[in-house]
């Protein structure tokens, strides 16, 4: 919406502007052009920051018995507890503050998120621009699977991982990458065919470097921008896809609560009234994810070489 | 158009084949299912009766063997919980699954189509810009948040819509269906709602992305000098031509519809076949599991061979380039 607006102001902006600025620079130029997409950046920011630095922060480590008193559970949002601390957001059924519980569970939620996205990014790539450069039957064998997986729903593809894998954080990042690689895959292909055919590889290739150099050092780079954009929204997939699996008891253990885990906690207690234990998280995993959707779309229209054209 | 029906065919047959596989390595790797079935005080001849009864004393390869022929008689074994045919058990539960399915994607249609007409025709609208950035909200809550949402609010707060189960159903066919007495609608209300919130948006962002992009075409143009009804113009020049993506997206979408029962199903107690398959996770029902899977994979073929077959009838370019 934004972008549209602000497309027509551009491109004069373009003809002004010195030929001299980078394609990074102008990609930065333009991001920033969407408030929206800027506020959602600030947003993701703020809430990595306060992922890393959580334990130093939470008015309480929810998770040390010792500073939970049982008589403190399921408190109303700004009670005081019986040590006299506020719990601005309520306390859940095990007298935990919920401020510091979220706080902890979007450690979980954008850990698993970030670092299954990252991976799965690593190996889908790796294994599309193998296909590209490759072609023939290996490229034709690889699209196959990668087509057989994209053809089944990433729900349950996870569900059933695992279902045969039992829960717990690394099972729950494995199983996230296993059904993500292949969007990667596709996307990398897909660009690599058209780079592959441009001179510069052709010259790479004539100076005798070797194959690995050619597809890493050459190939790879350029490629990267869409594979960014994918990157950034699988990020938002992956956090709902865990935070849902969780929700359904087959994703992380309740010694490592994330957003999902903690809603499904307060999922029980809802239909009392007490409706705390299960909003506020939610409203966190919205908030990020909300917040990373405007980022891939501006991303998206920023990248999108069409519109450079 | 006769080969690569064939052909598509053929493909099918081959990808059911190597789920199966995968399926039946995925399960035999699940924790051993004599532990469960088997109470910690029974005897030694006890446990080695049943472990031959469920035939889990055979080698894998020769497990596969009889679980392929299985699967083509469509036996997969007794549930370990019913102590019935897993395939009988699913098959009783898919009715109501399907009845969420369906009435989500006609919920999604009927307002997602219109409201994506109306953005695309008026773009600079203030309720078109509102419902565009709606949409983005509507993409990005997790379903089973808003199934939460939606029960606070309309269950537990004002108390107007049930929060669980599926109400008074009629008998039609055999089968119970809640769609046709009022106990039964109320009761489908809020989980179609919950399904639909982010079908809707989708649909209406891809038909006001068809719109923006059939409207500038020469040949609206040409009708519009005709001087044709504007009535005439969106239903039939407008709408027919952005209707190829849309189906192609419905007969995906109701997949996705069936794999996200599993998640309403579960919150709003909906005895449909994803609340089965969860259950029988939990409790490692292996048959259960199994054929529910072969189930999931033979609708899922079965939905992308139909809409292959839709797009190459709907589209004449796609359907030349075939012949």
């Amino acid at each position: 919406m934004s972008a549209h607006a602000s497309s027509a102001s551009r491109s004069e902006q373009d003809e002004k502007l010195p030929i001299t600025e980078t394609p990074v620079r102008r990609m930065v130029r333009e991001f920033m052009a969407s408030p929206l997409a800027v506020s959602g950046l600030v947003v993701l920011s703020v809430l990595s920051l306060l992922a890393i630095f959580g334990p130093f922060i939470v008015p309480q480590n929810p998770y040390d018995l010792m500073q939970l008193d049982i008589m403190d559970s399921q408190l109303e949002p700004g009670a005081q507890s019986v040590a006299g601390m506020t719990y601005w957001l309520g306390t859940d059924d095990q007298g935990r503050d919920m401020l510091s519980g979220i706080i902890y569970g979007l450690r979980t939620s954008l850990g698993v998120g970030v670092i299954s996205a990252l991976v799965a990014a690593l190996i889908g790539t790796s294994i599309g621009i193998y296909a590209a450069y490759a072609g023939g039957r290996t490229e034709n064998l690889i699209m196959r699977v990668i087509d057989l997986q994209l053809s089944f729903p990433t729900i349950l593809v996870a569900l059933m991982i695992l279902a045969f894998m039992g829960r717990g954080v690394m099972n729950v990042i494995l199983a996230l990458i296993i059904v993500e690689w292949s969007t990667y895959a596709r996307t990398a292909r897909g660009v690599a065919l058209v780079e592959r055919r441009k001179e510069y590889i052709e010259a790479a290739e004539s100076l005798v470097i070797p194959r690995w150099r050619v597809l890493f050092k050459h190939l790879l780079p350029n490629c990267l921008p869409p594979l960014i954009v994918i990157a950034t929204v699988q990020v938002g997939r992956s956090i709902t896809l865990e935070a849902t699996l969780s929700f359904l008891g087959l994703g992380v253990p309740i010694t490592e609560p994330s957003l999902g885990l903690l809603i499904s906690n307060g999922y029980q207690y809802m239909l009392s009234g007490k409706y705390w234990i299960s909003l506020y998280p939610g409203i966190m995993l919205l908030v990020i994810i909300v917040a990373i959707n405007l980022v891939g779309d501006q991303l998206r229209d920023v990248v999108n070489p069409r519109r450079q054209a | 158009m006769t080969t690569w029906l064939a052909q598509r065919l053929v493909q099918s047959v081959f990808v059911v084949l190597v789920m199966t596989a995968i399926v039946f390595v995925g399960v035999n790797v699940i924790g051993d299912p004599v532990s469960i079935l088997i109470s910690p005080d029974a005897n030694q001849q006890e446990r080695a009766r049943i472990v031959a009864e469920f035939g889990l004393d055979q080698p894998l390869w020769s497990q596969y063997l009889s679980f392929l022929k299985g699967t083509l008689q469509g036996n997969f074994g007794n549930s370990f919980v019913y102590g019935m045919p897993a395939l009988q058990v699913i098959l009783s539960r898919m009715p109501a699954t399907m009845e969420l399915a369906i009435a989500a994607i006609l919920l999604s249609v009927l307002i997602g189509v219109p409201l994506g007409l109306y953005a695309g025709l008026r773009p600079h609208s203030f309720f078109a810009k509102f419902m565009m950035a709606g949409s983005i909200l509507g993409f990005s809550v997790p379903l089973f948040w808003l199934a939460l949402i939606l029960i606070m609010f309309f269950s537990v707060y004002l108390g107007w819509l049930p929060a669980s189960g599926r109400g008074q159903t009629v008998d039609f066919l055999g089968i119970g269906w809640s769609f046709f007495t009022w106990d039964g609608l109320s009761h489908l209300c809020l989980p179609v709602l919950t399904l639909s919130i982010f079908k809707i948006s989708l649909i209406m962002r891809m038909v006001r992305a068809g719109v923006r992009e059939v409207l500038p075409q020469e040949y609206i143009k040409f009708a519009r000098a005709k001087g044709l009804s504007r009535q005439r113009l969106l239903y039939v020049h407008v709408l027919k031509n952005i209707m190829i993506p849309v189906v192609t997206i419905i007969g995906l979408e109701f997949g996705s519809l069936i794999a996200f029962s599993v998640v309403t199903e579960s919150i709003f107690s909906w005895p449909g076949m994803g609340k089965l398959i969860i259950d029988s996770i939990n409790v490692l029902d292996r048959p259960m599991i199994v054929a529910y899977l072969m189930i999931i994979v033979f609708i899922f073929v079965t939905i992308n061979l139909i809409v292959d077959i839709l797009y190459t009838t709907l589209d004449p370019r796609v359907r030349l380039s075939r012949d």
